[in-house]
Protein backbone atom coordinates (compact mmCIF):
# COMPACT_ATOMS: atom_id res chain seq x y z
CA UNK A 1 0.00 0.00 0.00
CA UNK A 2 3.07 2.11 0.44
CA UNK A 3 4.01 2.01 -2.96
CA UNK A 4 2.90 5.27 -4.25
CA UNK A 5 5.08 7.30 -1.58
CA UNK A 6 8.02 4.91 -1.46
CA UNK A 7 9.01 6.22 -5.51
CA UNK A 8 12.62 6.67 -4.10
CA UNK A 9 13.45 2.67 -3.18
CA UNK A 10 14.95 0.51 -5.64
CA UNK A 11 13.40 -1.28 -8.20
CA UNK A 12 13.91 -4.54 -6.59
CA UNK A 13 11.95 -2.93 -3.18
CA UNK A 14 9.32 -2.33 -5.15
CA UNK A 15 8.96 -5.23 -6.67
CA UNK A 16 8.95 -7.15 -3.56
CA UNK A 17 6.04 -5.35 -2.00
CA UNK A 18 4.14 -5.62 -5.15
CA UNK A 19 5.19 -9.44 -4.73
CA UNK A 20 3.71 -9.00 -0.74
CA UNK A 21 0.19 -7.59 -2.29
CA UNK A 22 -0.47 -10.22 -4.45
CA UNK A 23 -2.29 -12.41 -1.77
CA UNK A 24 -4.40 -8.97 -0.87
CA UNK A 25 -5.41 -8.68 -4.83
CA UNK A 26 -6.38 -12.03 -4.31
CA UNK A 27 -8.69 -11.98 -1.49
CA UNK A 28 -9.84 -9.02 -2.54
CA UNK A 29 -10.39 -10.27 -5.92
CA UNK A 30 -12.07 -13.14 -4.23
CA UNK A 31 -14.08 -10.61 -2.59
CA UNK A 32 -15.72 -8.58 -4.69
CA UNK A 33 -16.66 -11.77 -6.59
CA UNK A 34 -18.59 -13.20 -3.79
CA UNK A 35 -20.20 -9.91 -3.46
CA UNK A 36 -21.20 -9.41 -7.31
CA UNK A 37 -22.63 -13.27 -6.52
CA UNK A 38 -24.40 -12.20 -3.36
CA UNK A 39 -25.84 -9.26 -5.50
CA UNK A 40 -27.67 -11.16 -8.15
CA UNK A 41 -28.59 -13.36 -5.56
CA UNK A 42 -29.11 -14.22 -1.91
CA UNK A 43 -27.73 -17.02 0.17
CA UNK A 44 -29.76 -19.15 2.59
CA UNK A 45 -28.85 -22.15 5.18
CA UNK A 46 -31.23 -25.05 6.14
CA UNK A 47 -31.29 -27.95 8.45
CA UNK A 48 -32.28 -30.85 7.30
CA UNK A 49 -32.59 -34.83 8.45
CA UNK A 50 -30.26 -36.73 7.64
CA UNK A 51 -32.72 -39.64 5.97
CA UNK A 52 -33.77 -36.74 3.46
CA UNK A 53 -30.05 -36.18 2.09
CA UNK A 54 -30.47 -37.70 -1.58
CA UNK A 55 -34.13 -35.96 -2.54
CA UNK A 56 -33.23 -32.85 -0.84
CA UNK A 57 -29.19 -32.27 -2.39
CA UNK A 58 -31.18 -32.96 -5.50
CA UNK A 59 -33.91 -30.33 -5.33
CA UNK A 60 -31.10 -28.15 -4.10
CA UNK A 61 -29.12 -28.57 -7.15
CA UNK A 62 -32.66 -28.37 -9.57
CA UNK A 63 -33.59 -24.81 -7.54
CA UNK A 64 -30.11 -23.09 -8.20
CA UNK A 65 -29.62 -24.21 -12.02
CA UNK A 66 -32.98 -22.21 -12.44
CA UNK A 67 -32.30 -19.37 -9.66
CA UNK A 68 -29.28 -16.90 -8.59
CA UNK A 69 -29.91 -18.00 -5.26
CA UNK A 70 -27.96 -20.44 -3.25
CA UNK A 71 -28.65 -22.89 -0.31
CA UNK A 72 -26.31 -24.40 1.93
CA UNK A 73 -27.56 -27.33 3.36
CA UNK A 74 -26.82 -28.77 6.98
CA UNK A 75 -27.85 -32.37 7.12
CA UNK A 76 -28.04 -34.26 10.34
CA UNK A 77 -29.96 -35.61 13.09
CA UNK A 78 -33.33 -34.02 13.81
CA UNK A 79 -32.57 -34.37 17.48
CA UNK A 80 -29.55 -32.22 17.55
CA UNK A 81 -30.89 -29.82 14.94
CA UNK A 82 -33.78 -29.10 17.36
CA UNK A 83 -31.36 -28.58 20.27
CA UNK A 84 -28.80 -26.35 18.09
CA UNK A 85 -31.74 -24.37 17.32
CA UNK A 86 -32.45 -23.80 20.88
CA UNK A 87 -29.20 -22.50 21.45
CA UNK A 88 -29.31 -20.20 18.19
CA UNK A 89 -28.47 -22.31 15.72
CA UNK A 90 -28.08 -20.07 12.30
CA UNK A 91 -30.62 -21.77 10.26
CA UNK A 92 -33.36 -20.12 8.28
CA UNK A 93 -35.34 -23.32 8.05
CA UNK A 94 -35.69 -26.56 9.16
CA UNK A 95 -37.09 -30.02 7.38
CA UNK A 96 -37.32 -32.69 10.36
CA UNK A 97 -37.46 -36.14 10.47
CA UNK A 98 -40.51 -36.01 12.33
CA UNK A 99 -43.85 -33.52 13.34
CA UNK A 100 -43.23 -33.22 17.08
CA UNK A 101 -39.82 -31.34 16.64
CA UNK A 102 -41.52 -28.19 14.09
CA UNK A 103 -44.50 -28.28 16.30
CA UNK A 104 -42.35 -28.43 19.27
CA UNK A 105 -40.01 -25.47 18.13
CA UNK A 106 -43.60 -23.58 16.46
CA UNK A 107 -44.76 -23.77 20.43
CA UNK A 108 -41.67 -22.21 21.68
CA UNK A 109 -41.67 -19.20 19.46
CA UNK A 110 -38.46 -19.83 17.20
CA UNK A 111 -40.66 -21.02 14.30
CA UNK A 112 -43.22 -19.64 12.18
CA UNK A 113 -46.72 -21.59 13.14
CA UNK A 114 -48.24 -20.73 9.92
CA UNK A 115 -45.19 -22.15 7.64
CA UNK A 116 -45.58 -25.40 9.20
CA UNK A 117 -46.66 -28.52 6.83
CA UNK A 118 -45.78 -31.45 5.75
CA UNK A 119 -42.72 -31.88 2.91
CA UNK A 120 -42.50 -35.55 2.31
CA UNK A 121 -44.12 -38.71 4.12
CA UNK A 122 -41.78 -41.90 4.78
CA UNK A 123 -42.64 -45.54 3.39
CA UNK A 124 -40.86 -48.81 5.58
CA UNK A 125 -39.63 -51.24 3.41
CA UNK A 126 -38.87 -54.81 4.94
CA UNK A 127 -35.10 -54.99 3.23
CA UNK A 128 -32.61 -57.69 2.98
CA UNK A 129 -29.28 -57.46 0.69
CA UNK A 130 -29.61 -60.95 -0.56
CA UNK A 131 -31.87 -61.68 -3.59
CA UNK A 132 -34.61 -63.48 -3.49
CA UNK A 133 -34.69 -63.50 1.01
CA UNK A 134 -37.49 -61.18 1.22
CA UNK A 135 -40.46 -62.54 -0.32
CA UNK A 136 -43.04 -60.23 -1.41
CA UNK A 137 -45.56 -60.65 1.65
CA UNK A 138 -42.91 -60.58 3.82
CA UNK A 139 -43.19 -64.04 5.54
CA UNK A 140 -39.64 -64.44 5.82
CA UNK A 141 -40.73 -62.67 8.82
CA UNK A 142 -43.03 -64.94 10.05
CA UNK A 143 -40.77 -68.00 9.24
CA UNK A 144 -38.03 -66.48 12.03
CA UNK A 145 -35.67 -67.55 9.16
CA UNK A 146 -33.44 -65.41 9.97
CA UNK A 147 -30.80 -63.81 12.78
CA UNK A 148 -30.83 -60.51 13.00
CA UNK A 149 -33.63 -58.10 12.11
CA UNK A 150 -32.67 -54.09 12.48
CA UNK A 151 -34.82 -51.02 12.79
CA UNK A 152 -34.26 -47.87 14.36
CA UNK A 153 -34.47 -47.38 17.50
CA UNK A 154 -38.35 -46.39 18.18
CA UNK A 155 -37.61 -43.59 21.48
CA UNK A 156 -35.03 -42.12 18.76
CA UNK A 157 -36.41 -41.91 15.21
CA UNK A 158 -39.99 -41.97 13.18
CA UNK A 159 -39.22 -45.07 11.23
CA UNK A 160 -38.20 -47.40 15.00
CA UNK A 161 -41.70 -46.16 16.55
CA UNK A 162 -43.23 -47.26 13.05
CA UNK A 163 -41.00 -50.84 12.40
CA UNK A 164 -42.72 -51.55 16.41
CA UNK A 165 -46.10 -50.91 14.86
CA UNK A 166 -45.80 -53.14 12.25
CA UNK A 167 -44.17 -55.88 14.20
CA UNK A 168 -47.17 -55.75 16.81
CA UNK A 169 -49.54 -55.55 13.74
CA UNK A 170 -48.01 -58.76 12.57
CA UNK A 171 -47.97 -59.87 16.41
CA UNK A 172 -44.51 -60.52 16.30
CA UNK A 173 -42.92 -57.75 18.65
CA UNK A 174 -42.26 -60.15 21.49
CA UNK A 175 -41.18 -63.16 18.93
CA UNK A 176 -38.59 -61.36 17.37
CA UNK A 177 -37.42 -59.19 20.07
CA UNK A 178 -34.33 -60.52 20.76
CA UNK A 179 -33.69 -60.82 17.12
CA UNK A 180 -33.64 -56.98 17.42
CA UNK A 181 -30.50 -54.78 16.74
CA UNK A 182 -31.27 -51.20 16.87
CA UNK A 183 -29.55 -48.36 14.90
CA UNK A 184 -29.50 -44.42 16.53
CA UNK A 185 -31.25 -43.60 13.27
CA UNK A 186 -32.69 -44.88 10.55
CA UNK A 187 -28.47 -44.91 8.44
CA UNK A 188 -27.40 -46.88 10.67
CA UNK A 189 -30.38 -49.09 10.71
CA UNK A 190 -29.57 -49.10 6.90
CA UNK A 191 -25.81 -49.81 7.67
CA UNK A 192 -26.17 -52.51 9.81
CA UNK A 193 -27.97 -54.48 6.74
CA UNK A 194 -26.24 -53.39 4.05
CA UNK A 195 -23.10 -54.77 5.53
CA UNK A 196 -24.69 -57.77 6.20
CA UNK A 197 -24.07 -57.72 9.63
CA UNK A 198 -28.32 -57.88 9.91
CA UNK A 199 -29.89 -60.03 7.68
CA UNK A 200 -32.83 -58.17 7.46
CA UNK A 201 -34.03 -54.61 8.45
CA UNK A 202 -36.99 -52.27 8.63
CA UNK A 203 -35.52 -49.23 6.85
CA UNK A 204 -36.61 -46.20 4.56
CA UNK A 205 -37.69 -46.97 1.44
CA UNK A 206 -36.15 -43.92 -0.08
CA UNK A 207 -32.62 -45.59 1.53
CA UNK A 208 -32.93 -48.13 -1.35
CA UNK A 209 -34.89 -46.47 -4.44
CA UNK A 210 -33.37 -44.59 -6.69
CA UNK A 211 -35.58 -43.69 -9.65
CA UNK A 212 -38.88 -45.79 -8.83
CA UNK A 213 -37.05 -49.13 -8.33
CA UNK A 214 -35.08 -50.91 -5.55
CA UNK A 215 -30.82 -50.67 -6.37
CA UNK A 216 -30.27 -54.21 -4.90
CA UNK A 217 -31.34 -57.02 -2.56
CA UNK A 218 -34.88 -58.28 -1.77
CA UNK A 219 -36.89 -56.17 -0.52
CA UNK A 220 -41.29 -55.92 0.60
CA UNK A 221 -43.38 -52.64 0.81
CA UNK A 222 -44.93 -52.83 4.05
CA UNK A 223 -48.59 -51.78 3.19
CA UNK A 224 -49.52 -48.65 4.61
CA UNK A 225 -52.30 -49.91 6.63
CA UNK A 226 -49.72 -51.09 8.98
CA UNK A 227 -48.36 -48.13 10.37
CA UNK A 228 -49.49 -44.39 11.05
CA UNK A 229 -48.40 -42.17 8.88
CA UNK A 230 -44.20 -41.07 9.15
CA UNK A 231 -44.80 -37.53 8.58
CA UNK A 232 -41.82 -35.64 7.97
CA UNK A 233 -42.86 -31.55 8.91
CA UNK A 234 -41.04 -28.33 8.06
CA UNK A 235 -41.36 -24.89 9.54
CA UNK A 236 -38.92 -21.73 8.56
CA UNK A 237 -37.37 -20.62 11.51
CA UNK A 238 -37.31 -16.94 12.98
CA UNK A 239 -34.38 -15.96 11.46
CA UNK A 240 -35.43 -16.71 7.85
CA UNK A 241 -38.32 -15.50 7.65
CA UNK A 242 -37.50 -12.50 5.41
CA UNK A 243 -34.67 -13.87 3.52
CA UNK A 244 -35.56 -13.85 -0.01
CA UNK A 245 -33.10 -16.81 -1.11
CA UNK A 246 -35.12 -19.26 1.59
CA UNK A 247 -38.31 -18.12 0.81
CA UNK A 248 -37.69 -18.73 -3.14
CA UNK A 249 -36.43 -22.02 -1.93
CA UNK A 250 -39.59 -22.94 0.25
CA UNK A 251 -41.56 -22.20 -3.02
CA UNK A 252 -39.75 -24.33 -5.32
CA UNK A 253 -40.23 -27.25 -2.64
CA UNK A 254 -43.99 -27.36 -3.42
CA UNK A 255 -43.74 -26.96 -7.19
CA UNK A 256 -44.80 -29.95 -8.86
CA UNK A 257 -40.99 -30.46 -10.29
CA UNK A 258 -39.71 -30.81 -6.80
CA UNK A 259 -42.27 -32.94 -5.76
CA UNK A 260 -42.02 -35.60 -8.34
CA UNK A 261 -38.66 -36.06 -7.56
CA UNK A 262 -39.56 -36.80 -3.71
CA UNK A 263 -41.65 -39.41 -5.02
CA UNK A 264 -38.83 -40.63 -6.94
CA UNK A 265 -36.76 -40.80 -3.82
CA UNK A 266 -39.08 -43.00 -2.63
CA UNK A 267 -41.39 -40.57 -0.18
CA UNK A 268 -45.21 -39.93 -0.43
CA UNK A 269 -46.25 -35.90 -1.14
CA UNK A 270 -49.22 -34.36 -0.73
CA UNK A 271 -49.57 -34.76 -4.54
CA UNK A 272 -49.22 -38.41 -4.88
CA UNK A 273 -51.49 -39.39 -1.28
CA UNK A 274 -54.24 -37.18 -1.97
CA UNK A 275 -53.71 -33.97 -0.15
CA UNK A 276 -52.39 -34.27 3.08
CA UNK A 277 -54.00 -32.68 6.45
CA UNK A 278 -53.16 -29.00 7.27
CA UNK A 279 -51.81 -29.20 10.59
CA UNK A 280 -53.52 -26.75 12.37
CA UNK A 281 -52.72 -23.24 11.66
CA UNK A 282 -50.82 -24.78 8.62
CA UNK A 283 -51.05 -22.87 4.97
CA UNK A 284 -50.03 -26.60 3.50
CA UNK A 285 -49.67 -26.32 -0.64
CA UNK A 286 -51.74 -23.12 -0.52
CA UNK A 287 -50.07 -21.84 -4.03
CA UNK B 1 -32.66 -39.92 39.23
CA UNK B 2 -31.13 -43.01 37.52
CA UNK B 3 -33.29 -45.56 36.01
CA UNK B 4 -33.45 -49.14 35.85
CA UNK B 5 -31.74 -49.23 32.34
CA UNK B 6 -29.53 -46.35 33.75
CA UNK B 7 -28.14 -48.45 36.32
CA UNK B 8 -27.88 -51.54 33.69
CA UNK B 9 -25.65 -49.43 31.06
CA UNK B 10 -23.25 -48.59 34.21
CA UNK B 11 -23.48 -51.89 35.08
CA UNK B 12 -22.72 -53.12 31.84
CA UNK B 13 -19.81 -50.26 31.14
CA UNK B 14 -18.10 -51.07 34.23
CA UNK B 15 -17.95 -54.90 33.61
CA UNK B 16 -16.77 -54.48 29.85
CA UNK B 17 -13.95 -51.73 31.25
CA UNK B 18 -12.99 -54.43 33.37
CA UNK B 19 -13.08 -56.92 30.92
CA UNK B 20 -11.11 -54.91 28.53
CA UNK B 21 -8.41 -53.83 30.96
CA UNK B 22 -7.57 -57.00 32.13
CA UNK B 23 -7.11 -58.73 28.91
CA UNK B 24 -5.10 -55.61 27.44
CA UNK B 25 -2.57 -55.83 30.76
CA UNK B 26 -1.80 -59.31 29.71
CA UNK B 27 -2.04 -58.89 26.21
CA UNK B 28 -0.26 -55.55 26.22
CA UNK B 29 2.72 -55.78 28.31
CA UNK B 30 4.68 -58.39 26.10
CA UNK B 31 4.39 -55.62 22.88
CA UNK B 32 4.97 -52.95 24.88
CA UNK B 33 8.12 -55.30 26.71
CA UNK B 34 9.19 -56.01 22.68
CA UNK B 35 8.68 -52.37 21.68
CA UNK B 36 11.12 -51.49 24.69
CA UNK B 37 13.98 -53.70 23.90
CA UNK B 38 14.02 -54.51 20.22
CA UNK B 39 16.11 -53.32 17.39
CA UNK B 40 13.96 -55.00 14.75
CA UNK B 41 12.95 -52.78 11.74
CA UNK B 42 9.67 -53.51 12.53
CA UNK B 43 9.47 -51.31 15.68
CA UNK B 44 8.71 -48.16 13.44
CA UNK B 45 5.57 -49.92 11.79
CA UNK B 46 4.00 -51.66 14.89
CA UNK B 47 4.71 -48.19 16.79
CA UNK B 48 2.86 -46.80 14.72
CA UNK B 49 -0.66 -49.26 14.52
CA UNK B 50 0.00 -49.52 18.46
CA UNK B 51 -0.70 -45.63 17.86
CA UNK B 52 -3.30 -45.66 15.14
CA UNK B 53 -6.37 -45.47 17.32
CA UNK B 54 -5.06 -42.18 19.27
CA UNK B 55 -5.17 -40.41 16.03
CA UNK B 56 -8.02 -42.16 14.14
CA UNK B 57 -12.05 -40.88 14.27
CA UNK B 58 -13.63 -43.69 16.40
CA UNK B 59 -15.91 -43.76 13.48
CA UNK B 60 -13.61 -44.86 11.25
CA UNK B 61 -12.64 -47.56 13.62
CA UNK B 62 -15.98 -48.58 14.71
CA UNK B 63 -16.98 -48.81 10.61
CA UNK B 64 -14.28 -51.24 9.57
CA UNK B 65 -14.63 -53.06 12.29
CA UNK B 66 -18.50 -53.69 11.50
CA UNK B 67 -17.27 -54.88 8.11
CA UNK B 68 -14.48 -56.67 9.26
CA UNK B 69 -16.22 -58.70 11.97
CA UNK B 70 -19.43 -59.09 9.43
CA UNK B 71 -20.81 -62.16 7.91
CA UNK B 72 -19.00 -60.73 4.33
CA UNK B 73 -15.48 -59.79 6.45
CA UNK B 74 -12.14 -61.75 7.37
CA UNK B 75 -12.30 -61.71 11.02
CA UNK B 76 -16.45 -62.53 10.36
CA UNK B 77 -15.71 -65.73 8.50
CA UNK B 78 -13.22 -66.76 10.85
CA UNK B 79 -15.49 -66.21 14.15
CA UNK B 80 -18.23 -67.94 11.61
CA UNK B 81 -16.28 -71.20 10.57
CA UNK B 82 -15.65 -72.24 14.61
CA UNK B 83 -19.03 -71.74 15.04
CA UNK B 84 -19.38 -68.00 17.27
CA UNK B 85 -21.35 -66.10 14.68
CA UNK B 86 -20.22 -62.91 13.81
CA UNK B 87 -19.12 -60.46 16.58
CA UNK B 88 -21.14 -56.98 15.38
CA UNK B 89 -23.95 -56.43 18.06
CA UNK B 90 -22.72 -58.90 20.95
CA UNK B 91 -20.37 -58.05 24.38
CA UNK B 92 -17.50 -60.05 23.01
CA UNK B 93 -17.54 -57.24 19.70
CA UNK B 94 -17.42 -54.76 21.90
CA UNK B 95 -14.21 -56.19 23.99
CA UNK B 96 -12.56 -56.70 20.52
CA UNK B 97 -13.24 -53.10 19.71
CA UNK B 98 -12.24 -51.66 22.65
CA UNK B 99 -8.71 -53.79 22.49
CA UNK B 100 -7.66 -51.79 19.94
CA UNK B 101 -9.40 -48.65 20.88
CA UNK B 102 -7.33 -48.77 24.27
CA UNK B 103 -4.50 -50.32 23.06
CA UNK B 104 -2.25 -47.12 22.85
CA UNK B 105 -3.40 -46.09 26.21
CA UNK B 106 -2.03 -49.04 27.78
CA UNK B 107 1.04 -50.51 26.02
CA UNK B 108 2.66 -46.74 25.90
CA UNK B 109 2.91 -46.61 29.58
CA UNK B 110 4.30 -49.94 30.00
CA UNK B 111 6.40 -48.94 26.78
CA UNK B 112 7.88 -45.80 28.67
CA UNK B 113 8.92 -47.65 32.00
CA UNK B 114 10.17 -50.63 30.89
CA UNK B 115 12.36 -48.15 28.57
CA UNK B 116 13.23 -45.72 31.54
CA UNK B 117 14.98 -48.97 33.34
CA UNK B 118 17.42 -49.32 30.57
CA UNK B 119 19.92 -52.15 30.43
CA UNK B 120 21.45 -52.01 33.46
CA UNK B 121 18.78 -53.64 35.79
CA UNK B 122 18.32 -56.52 33.69
CA UNK B 123 22.27 -56.88 33.31
CA UNK B 124 23.03 -57.13 36.95
CA UNK B 125 20.24 -59.74 37.26
CA UNK B 126 21.96 -61.82 34.06
CA UNK B 127 25.51 -61.52 36.05
CA UNK B 128 23.47 -62.80 39.43
CA UNK B 129 22.26 -65.85 37.21
CA UNK B 130 19.02 -64.78 36.88
CA UNK B 131 17.38 -66.37 33.56
CA UNK B 132 15.29 -63.85 31.25
CA UNK B 133 12.12 -65.05 32.64
CA UNK B 134 13.13 -64.85 36.33
CA UNK B 135 14.37 -61.49 35.70
CA UNK B 136 11.29 -60.41 33.97
CA UNK B 137 9.48 -61.20 36.48
CA UNK B 138 11.31 -59.97 39.41
CA UNK B 139 13.04 -57.24 37.95
CA UNK B 140 11.04 -55.55 35.25
CA UNK B 141 7.54 -55.49 36.14
CA UNK B 142 8.37 -54.49 39.29
CA UNK B 143 9.85 -51.71 38.49
CA UNK B 144 7.59 -51.14 35.71
CA UNK B 145 4.89 -50.87 38.70
CA UNK B 146 3.98 -47.28 38.16
CA UNK B 147 3.72 -47.48 34.62
CA UNK B 148 1.34 -50.78 34.63
CA UNK B 149 -0.85 -48.94 36.80
CA UNK B 150 -1.23 -46.00 34.48
CA UNK B 151 -1.72 -48.24 31.89
CA UNK B 152 -3.98 -49.74 34.00
CA UNK B 153 -6.45 -46.47 34.70
CA UNK B 154 -6.00 -45.08 31.61
CA UNK B 155 -7.01 -48.07 29.63
CA UNK B 156 -10.22 -48.31 31.61
CA UNK B 157 -11.21 -44.90 31.73
CA UNK B 158 -10.50 -44.74 28.38
CA UNK B 159 -13.10 -47.55 27.65
CA UNK B 160 -15.75 -45.76 30.09
CA UNK B 161 -15.47 -42.94 27.54
CA UNK B 162 -15.59 -44.89 24.72
CA UNK B 163 -18.81 -43.78 22.48
CA UNK B 164 -18.18 -43.92 18.45
CA UNK B 165 -16.91 -47.56 18.01
CA UNK B 166 -19.41 -48.82 20.39
CA UNK B 167 -22.52 -46.47 18.32
CA UNK B 168 -21.05 -48.41 15.16
CA UNK B 169 -21.12 -51.47 15.97
CA UNK B 170 -23.46 -51.85 19.12
CA UNK B 171 -26.82 -52.03 18.16
CA UNK B 172 -28.11 -50.79 21.47
CA UNK B 173 -28.93 -54.07 22.81
CA UNK B 174 -30.20 -53.34 26.68
CA UNK B 175 -27.52 -55.50 29.10
CA UNK B 176 -25.27 -56.53 26.00
CA UNK B 177 -24.33 -53.57 23.94
CA UNK B 178 -26.10 -50.37 25.47
CA UNK B 179 -22.65 -48.73 27.76
CA UNK B 180 -23.37 -45.24 29.09
CA UNK B 181 -22.26 -43.36 26.32
CA UNK B 182 -24.85 -44.75 24.34
CA UNK B 183 -27.53 -44.44 26.97
CA UNK B 184 -26.95 -40.46 27.68
CA UNK B 185 -26.64 -40.02 23.42
CA UNK B 186 -30.30 -41.42 23.55
CA UNK B 187 -31.43 -39.07 26.55
CA UNK B 188 -30.35 -36.25 24.54
CA UNK B 189 -31.79 -37.29 21.51
CA UNK B 190 -34.63 -38.28 22.65
CA UNK B 191 -34.92 -34.61 24.30
CA UNK B 192 -34.96 -36.38 28.00
CA UNK B 193 -32.33 -33.39 29.43
CA UNK B 194 -32.98 -33.66 32.80
CA UNK B 195 -32.02 -37.74 32.61
CA UNK B 196 -28.90 -37.15 30.53
CA UNK B 197 -27.98 -34.61 33.06
CA UNK B 198 -27.95 -36.80 35.78
CA UNK B 199 -25.89 -40.01 34.06
CA UNK B 200 -23.24 -36.63 32.35
CA UNK B 201 -22.78 -35.56 35.80
CA UNK B 202 -22.28 -39.50 37.44
CA UNK B 203 -19.40 -39.54 34.08
CA UNK B 204 -17.65 -36.44 35.19
CA UNK B 205 -17.34 -37.05 38.26
CA UNK B 206 -16.18 -40.82 37.91
CA UNK B 207 -13.58 -39.44 35.15
CA UNK B 208 -12.33 -36.61 37.63
CA UNK B 209 -11.95 -39.18 40.48
CA UNK B 210 -9.85 -41.81 38.10
CA UNK B 211 -8.01 -39.29 37.12
CA UNK B 212 -7.46 -37.44 40.48
CA UNK B 213 -6.70 -40.97 42.08
CA UNK B 214 -4.23 -41.62 38.64
CA UNK B 215 -2.14 -37.81 39.75
CA UNK B 216 -2.67 -38.51 43.28
CA UNK B 217 -0.74 -41.47 42.92
CA UNK B 218 1.81 -39.54 40.62
CA UNK B 219 2.69 -37.08 43.46
CA UNK B 220 3.74 -40.14 46.05
CA UNK B 221 5.51 -41.90 44.20
CA UNK B 222 7.22 -39.84 41.38
CA UNK B 223 9.07 -42.68 39.30
CA UNK B 224 9.56 -41.88 35.71
CA UNK B 225 7.09 -43.37 33.10
CA UNK B 226 4.16 -42.08 35.59
CA UNK B 227 4.56 -38.80 34.11
CA UNK B 228 1.87 -39.71 31.14
CA UNK B 229 -0.51 -37.32 30.05
CA UNK B 230 1.07 -34.86 32.76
Amino acid sequence: MRIGFRCCHGFIRRQTELLSLTPLALLLGTFAMLTTLSARGDETTIAVASNFTAPMQAMVNQFEAQSAHRVKVAFGSSGKFFAQINHGAPFDAFFSADAEKPARLIAQGLAEKTSLRTYAEGKLVLWSRRDGFVDDQGLVLKSGQFHKLALANPKLAPYGAAAIEVLQHLKLAQSTRSQWVQGENISQTYQFVASGNADLGLIALSQVMRDGKITEGSAWLVPDSFYGPIRQDAVILKRGRENPALLAFWLFVKSPAAQATIRRYGYNTGASSGPLKATEGGDTDAE
Amino acid sequence: MLSDTDLGAIWLTLRLATTVTLLLLVLGTPLALWLARTRSIFKGPVSALVALPLVLPPTVLGFYLLIFMGPSGPMGKFTEALGLGTLPFTFWGLVVASLLYSLPFVVQPIQNAIEAQGPRPGEVAATLRSGPWDSFWHVTLPLAKPGLLTAAVLGFAHTVGEFGVVLMIGGNIPGETRVVSVQIYDHVEALEYTQAHWLSAAMIVFSFAVLLLLYLLQQRKSAVGLRYGS
